[in-house]
C-alpha cells in the first residue's frame, strides 16, 4: 500500500501506453489489473485479451511461426515476440484493420486469398496476409522467389503455401 | 462442363472465406466466456512414478486460485481401450502426465500455482522402446496390460473386429514364390501432426450432472458420446463445435484435456477454458504410433504376391485410445493396397513410458505401408520388376476383396484404379527416371537424384453412420442439420453445395445448422476420408426426403401427382404443364416447415486410392535429402470443390505426411523420458522457401457412391509419401535405408562415412538434437 503510494506521487498518476491500433488511438495503463498492461504482456496478448482483436492469432508464442505477424509502422513484426510496452506511440495495423474502413471494400491481398482459396484451417490465413501486406507495401511487384523469402516465417502445417503465393502474385499484379 | 451442375466441382468461394481472411473466425483459443477462469496442468517431469505426497497449500494460497485438484479429488473417470486410464491417476507414466490441475482468475496466476504445488514422487524404472518392454523383467505400465501387450481389438467394430491379417496358407505360398526376402523397416519417428491451434477446451459444469463443452476438432458430436462413457454414463453432456486450428485427425480425440476442463468446473462452477501451451501440444499430447515390422515376403517373376509373413510391433506410448482401430483399419488397408491370398501378419501393441500415440492422418495405414512397401519392394529388387508396375497391380480390383474393421470380408464394387495410376506416371515421367532398383535417376557431383513410388486406398471413404436433416422454410430457404465444425477441408461449404444443388436452390439460400449436439443428429464427423461420401450421403438423403414432402403438399395444391412435380429457386412446378407453378410459401402455407431426415449405413464395398511418385537430390557430402517434386493421382469420381482438394493433396507435405520421411520426427531422450524438440523452432517443419513441385492429377470416373458419384480422397495425401521417399532415397544412393526420417547421419551412416549405432545417437542427442 506504501509502495504504491509513493509510486503514484513521483508519477502523479499511472504510467500509460498510448498507440494505435488499426488507426483507433488506445491509452493503457501500466499495472496487473484486467484491462491493464503488465510489463510482461506481449502485443499479442494485450491485442487478443485486452483489447479483443483475436484475428491475431499465436500458435508458438515463440517467434517460430508467423501465425501472430502485424504491422508497426507499416513493417511486419511477430507480435508474440514484442512487449506492449515497447509500442509506446506506435501504429500498429492488424488483420482485423486490412479492409477499407470507409468503403468496407476487402484489401487486395485479402481478396485474393478468397479467390485462390488460399487456406484450409485459417488459423495461419491472419498471420500470412499481414506478412504479404508488409512485403507489398514495400515491394510492390515482388518475384515468386521473394514472396517466398517474405513469408519464409510463416508456418501453414495444412500446406496452403502454393495458393497463399498464387495469391499474392494475384493480389501484386492487381496492384500494378 | 455440361454436367449441369451450378455448386458441385464449380470454383465457388467458401462460405468461411470471408470470416478467414478479415480475422473475423472465432476459433475457440479465440473465446471467452462471462465469470470464466482459466486452467492449468501440473505435469510430471518423470516417465515413471508413484505420487507420494502432494502438498497444495501454498498454491491455495495464491490470490485468484480457485482450485486445485488431484487423483484424490476426482471421480473414477477413465478413457483408453479398454478403459485404464484414469483422468487423474496415483501413478505418472510419461514425462508430462498430468499430476494436478488449476483453475485461477487468470492464466498468470494459474500457471504460477503450478509451481506452488509439492509433489513428492517414487521414481519407478521406465522403459521407452517397444522390444525392451516385452522382456519378461521389463517396468510394467499397468497391471491390465501384463506384459505391456496393450489388449488388441476394438469394441466399437463388433464381435469380429480385425486384430490381425491371417488367411490362407502362407507355407504354400512361400512354395509358389519365385524369391523370398525378409528384412525389417521402422517408421519409428513419432513424428506430431502439430495443428497450429493447440488442443482445448471450455467445460461449464452445472451440477448435479449437466457437462456443457466447447471443442475444437472435427467431430464435435462425438465428443459427447465417448466423454459419456468416460465419465461412467452419469453424465449429461452436450457439446459444442466451431471453426478448428487444425486436427489432421489429432484433436478427435482431446478427451483428457476436456475432461480436466470438466472436472474443474465441476470444482469450482464457473465456465473454465483449458489450452495447452504448444510446448505441451508437443509433449503431452498425442503423436503418431511408432511401428516396426520385420516380415517375409514371396513373389512371382511377374510381381504376383504370393506370401506374407511377419510380425508388427507398434509402440503406442503410454496408453492406447484409438491405437487398435488404427490397427484394425491399417490391416484392412494393406490388403488393398496389396493382393495376396496368403498372409500371416501379427500386430503387437506395446505401451512405454512416452507421450501417446493417437490419430494422425492415414491412420494406421500410413505406419503400415511404411515398412511394408519396403518389405515387399526388396522382392521386386530381387526379381528386377517395376514398382510402379507391380503396385498398380496389387491394388484392389474391382470383385476381389479385404477383410475390413470389423473381420468381415467385403467385395469391392469401384473402379479399377490402374487409369488414374497411368496417369500420374506419365505425368511425372516415370518410364524416364525409373532407372532400376538401387540406381540413381541422375548423378551430378555430390548430388544424386532418385524416384520412388507409394500407393495406400482407404475403405473408410464409407466408414461409420451419420445422420442429417434438412429443413425447408416457406420463404424459399433450407437448414442443413448436421453436427459439422469446419476443419479446414472446406467441406461444410461442399455439404451445402450438394444440398442446394439436390434442392435446385442458389447455394446462399441454404445454411448450416449451429454444430450443437442438442439440435443436431448423430455425426461421425469427418474422420478418415468419409465426409464426402458418408456424411454427403445423409445430407443428400435428408434434402430428398424434405422435397418428397414438399411436393406433396405442391402436388396437392396444384392438383397434379407428387411424380410430376419439381421444383427450382424456391418455386415448384409440374414437370408437364410448367405454367403450372407455385412459390414454396404457397405449397406450405404460412405455419409450417418441412424437414426430411437422412441416414448413411456404413458401406466398406468401396475404397479410395492415391499413389504417389516423388524425385529426391541426396548431398552424398551432407547427407542431406531435398525433395524435388511430387506427383499425386487418383480418382475422385467427381470433384466437388477443385481449389479444395488441390489444398488438401497439397497437404501431402505437411501433418505428419512426406516430410516423416525427410526431417520430422519427436526427439525422445531415451534415458530421461524428456522429449528434446517440443517447440516449433527444434521441431522442423517445411517453410515457403524450401517448397518442391507439386502436381495433382485427379480423375473423375463416377463412382457408385451418391447422386454426385462423388469419393473422399483429402485424408490420405499424406500416406503414400513417406514409403516412395523411402525408395527413392535408397535408389539415389545405391543402398537400402530402413528408418525413417533419412536425416543426414542416416544417409551419412548408409554410405559408411559415420559409423552408426546407439553410442553416435546418445552423443547427437547429447549435442541437442538427433542430427
Ligand atoms: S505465435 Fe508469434 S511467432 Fe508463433
Ligand atoms: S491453413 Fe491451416 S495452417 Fe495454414
Amino acid at each position: 500500500m506504501e509502495k504504491k503510494r509513493k509510486e503514484g506521487v513521483r508519477s502523479g498518476k499511472k504510467k500509460k501506453i498510448k498507440l494505435s491500433v488499426n488507426g483507433i488511438g488506445y491509452e493503457l495503463e501500466i499495472g496487473d489489473k484486467p484491462g491493464e498492461v503488465d510489463y510482461g504482456h506481449t502485443l499479442a496478448h494485450t491485442l487478443r485479451e485486452t483489447l479483443n482483436l483475436t484475428g491475431t492469432k499465436v500458435a508458438c508464442d515463440h517467434g517460430a511461426c508467423g501465425c501472430c505477424t502485424v504491422l508497426m509502422d507499416g513493417k511486419a513484426v511477430l507480435s508474440c515476440m514484442t512487449l506492449t510496452v515497447e509500442c509506446d506511440g506506435k501504429n500498429i495495423t492488424t488483420i482485423e484493420g486490412l479492409k477499407d474502413n470507409k468503403t468496407g471494400a476487402l484489401d487486395p491481398i485479402q481478396q485474393a486469398f478468397i479467390e485462390h482459396s488460399a487456406f484450409q484451417c485459417g488459423y495461419c490465413t491472419p498471420g500470412i496476409i499481414m506478412s504479404a501486406k508488409a512485403l507489398l507495401m514495400e515491394n510492390p511487384s515482388p518475384s515468386k522467389e521473394e514472396i517466398k523469402e517474405a513469408l519464409s516465417g510463416n508456418f501453414c502445417r495444412c500446406i496452403s503455401n502454393y495458393q497463399a503465393i498464387d495469391a499474392v502474385i494475384t493480389a501484386s499484379n492487381r496492384g500494378r | 462442363m455440361g454436367d449441369g451442375y451450378r455448386f458441385v466441382g464449380k470454383p465457388i468461394p467458401r462460405n468461411d472465406a470471408g470470416d478467414i481472411v478479415t480475422g473475423k473466425t472465432k476459433f475457440l483459443i479465440d473465446r471467452k466466456m462471462v465469470d470464466m477462469l482459466y486452467g492449468k496442468v501440473k505435469r510430471s517431469p518423470y516417465p515413471h512414478a508413484i505420487i507420494k505426497k502432494v502438498d497444495k497449500k501454498k498454491a491455495f494460497k495464491l490470490k485468484g486460485v480457485k482450485a486445485v485438484l488431484t487423483w484424490e479429488d476426482v471421480p473414477d473417470w477413465k478413457g483408453g481401450t479398454p478403459r485404464y486410464t484414469r483422468v487423474l491417476d496415483r501413478k505418472v507414466r510419461f514425462v508430462g502426465d498430468a499430476v494436478a490441475l488449476v483453475a485461477a482468475e487468470t492464466e498468470e496466476i494459474a500457471e504460477e500455482a503450478l509451481d506452488l504445488i509439492d509433489v513428492e514422487y517414487e521414481i519407478l524404472p521406465a522403459v521407452f522402446d517397444m522390444e525392451e518392454a516385452l522382456k519378461p523383467d521389463a517396468p510394467q505400465l499397468y497391471e491390465e496390460f501384463p506384459g505391456n501387450i496393450v489388449t488388441p481389438g476394438v469394441p466399437f467394430f463388433g464381435p469380429k473386429s480385425l486384430k490381425e491379417v491371417v488367411m490362407g496358407d502362407v507355407e504354400k505360398g512361400f512354395a509358389e514364390a519365385d524369391v523370398i526376402t525378409e528384412g525389417t523397416f521402422g517408421y519409428e519417428g513419432i513424428p506430431n501432426p502439430m495443428p497450429p491451434e493447440p488442443p482445448g477446451a471450455i467445460a461449464l459444469w452445472e451440477e448435479p450432472n449437466k457437462l456443457t463443452l466447447w471443442v475444437s476438432n472435427q467431430s464435435p458430436y462425438m465428443d459427447k458420446i465417448l466423454l459419456w462413457h468416460i465419465m461412467g454414463r452419469k453424465v449429461e453432456i452436450r457439446t459444442f463445435g466451431g471453426p478448428c486450428g487444425g486436427s489432421y485427425g489429432s484433436k478427435q480425440m482431446s478427451w483428457i484435456t476436456q475432461c480436466h476442463a470438466a472436472l474443474l468446473s465441476r470444482a469450482t462452477g464457473r465456465p473454465v477454458k483449458l489450452y495447452m501451451t504448444k510446448e505441451e501440444h508437443l509433449a503431452a499430447f498425442v503423436m503418431r504410433p511408432a511401428s516396426r515390422m520385420k516380415a517375409r515376403v514371396g513373389m512371382k517373376k511377374d510381381g504376383t504376391v504370393t506370401a506374407i509373413k511377419g510380425t508388427w510391433l507398434i509402440d503406442t506410448g503410454y496408453y492406447s485410445m484409438t491405437t487398435q482401430s488404427q490397427i484394425a483399419v491399417g490391416c484392412g488397408e494393406v490388403q488393398i493396397a496389396v493382393h495376396c491370398d496368403n498372409w500371416d501378419l501379427r500386430p503387437v501393441i506395446v505401451c512405454t513410458n512416452r507421450n501417446a500415440s493417437g490419430i494422425v492422418r492415414g491412420f494406421g495405414g500410413q505406419e503400415l505401408k511404411c515398412s511394408l512397401l519396403p518389405l515387399i519392394s526388396l522382392a521386386m529388387e530381387k526379381l528386377g520388376l517395376d514398382p510402379y508396375e507391380v503396385l498398380k497391380k496389387n491394388f484392389v480390383k474391382p470383385g476381389q476383396g479385404y477383410f475390413w474393421r470389423d473381420g468381415i470380408w467385403y467385395v469391392y464394387r469401384g473402379i479399377d484404379y490402374s487409369k488414374a495410376m497411368d496417369e500420374g506416371a506419365k505425368a511425372f515421367g516415370w518410364k524416364d527416371k525409373w532407372k532400376g532398383w538401387l540406381i540413381p535417376t541422375s548423378i551430378n557431383g555430390t548430388k544424386r537424384r532418385g524416384v520412388g513410388v507409394g500407393v495406400h486406398g482407404n475403405a473408410d471413404i464409407g466408414e461409420d453412420a451419420s445422420e442429417a436433416h434438412v429443413r425447408l422454410f416457406r420463404d424459399g430457404t433450407a437448414m442443413l442439420f448436421s453436427c459439422l465444425s469446419e476443419h479446414g477441408t472446406g467441406q461444410t461449404t461442399n455439404f451445402l453445395k450438394m444440398v442446394a444443388e439436390t434442392l435446385k436452390l442458389p447455394l446462399n439460400r441454404v445454411s448450416l445448422s449451429p454444430p450443437d449436439s442438442m439440435v443436431n443428429p448423430y455425426e461421425f464427423g469427418p474422420a478418415g476420408s468419409r465426409g464426402t461420401y458418408s456424411i454427403a450421403s445423409a445430407a443428400i438423403r435428408a434434402a430428398e426426403d424434405a422435397l418428397k414432402r414438399l411436393f406433396e403438399l405442391g402436388a396437392q395444391k396444384l392438383g397434379v401427382s407428387p411424380s410430376d412435380m419439381d421444383t427450382e429457386d424456391g418455386m415448384l412446378f409440374s414437370k408437364h404443364d410448367p405454367e403450372k407453378r407455385i412459390p414454396w410459401i404457397a405449397a406450405m402455407g404460412p405455419d409450417r416447415t418441412v424437414t426430411g431426415y437422412g441416414r448413411f449405413e456404413p458401406d466398406y464395398t468401396l475404397t479410395n486410392c492415391m499413389m504417389t511418385f516423388v524425385e529426391v537430390e541426396v548431398d552424398v557430402e551432407t547427407g542431406k535429402v531435398d525433395l524435388i517434386s511430387v506427383v499425386n493421382t487418383s480418382d475422385a469420381g467427381k470433384i466437388v470443390d477443385p481449389k479444395g482438394l488441390e489444398g488438401q493433396l497439397n497437404g501431402c507435405l505437411g501433418s505428419a505426411g512426406i516430410d516423416t520421411a525427410i526431417f520430422e520426427e519427436t526427439v525422445l531422450d531415451r534415458r530421461t523420458g524428456h522429449i528434446l524438440n517440443a517447440n516449433m523452432i527444434d521441431y522442423k517443419w517445411r517453410t515457403f522457401s524450401e517448397l518442391p513441385e507439386i502436381k495433382n492429377v485427379i480423375l473423375e470416373t463416377p463412382m457408385e457412391s451418391h447422386r454426385f458419384h462423388a469419393v473422399g480422397i483429402g485424408e490420405i495425401a499424406t500416406s503414400p509419401g513417406p514409403s516412395a521417399v523411402l525408395m527413392a532415397v535408397s535408389n539415389a544412393l545405391g543402398t537400402w535405408i530402413h528408418e525413417y526420417p533419412i536425416t543426414p547421419d542416416k544417409v551419412l551412416k548408409a554410405l559408411g562415412k559415420i559409423k552408426g549405432g546407439q553410442k553416435e545417437k546418445d552423443r547427437a542427442l547429447e549435442l541437442g538434437g538427433a542430427r
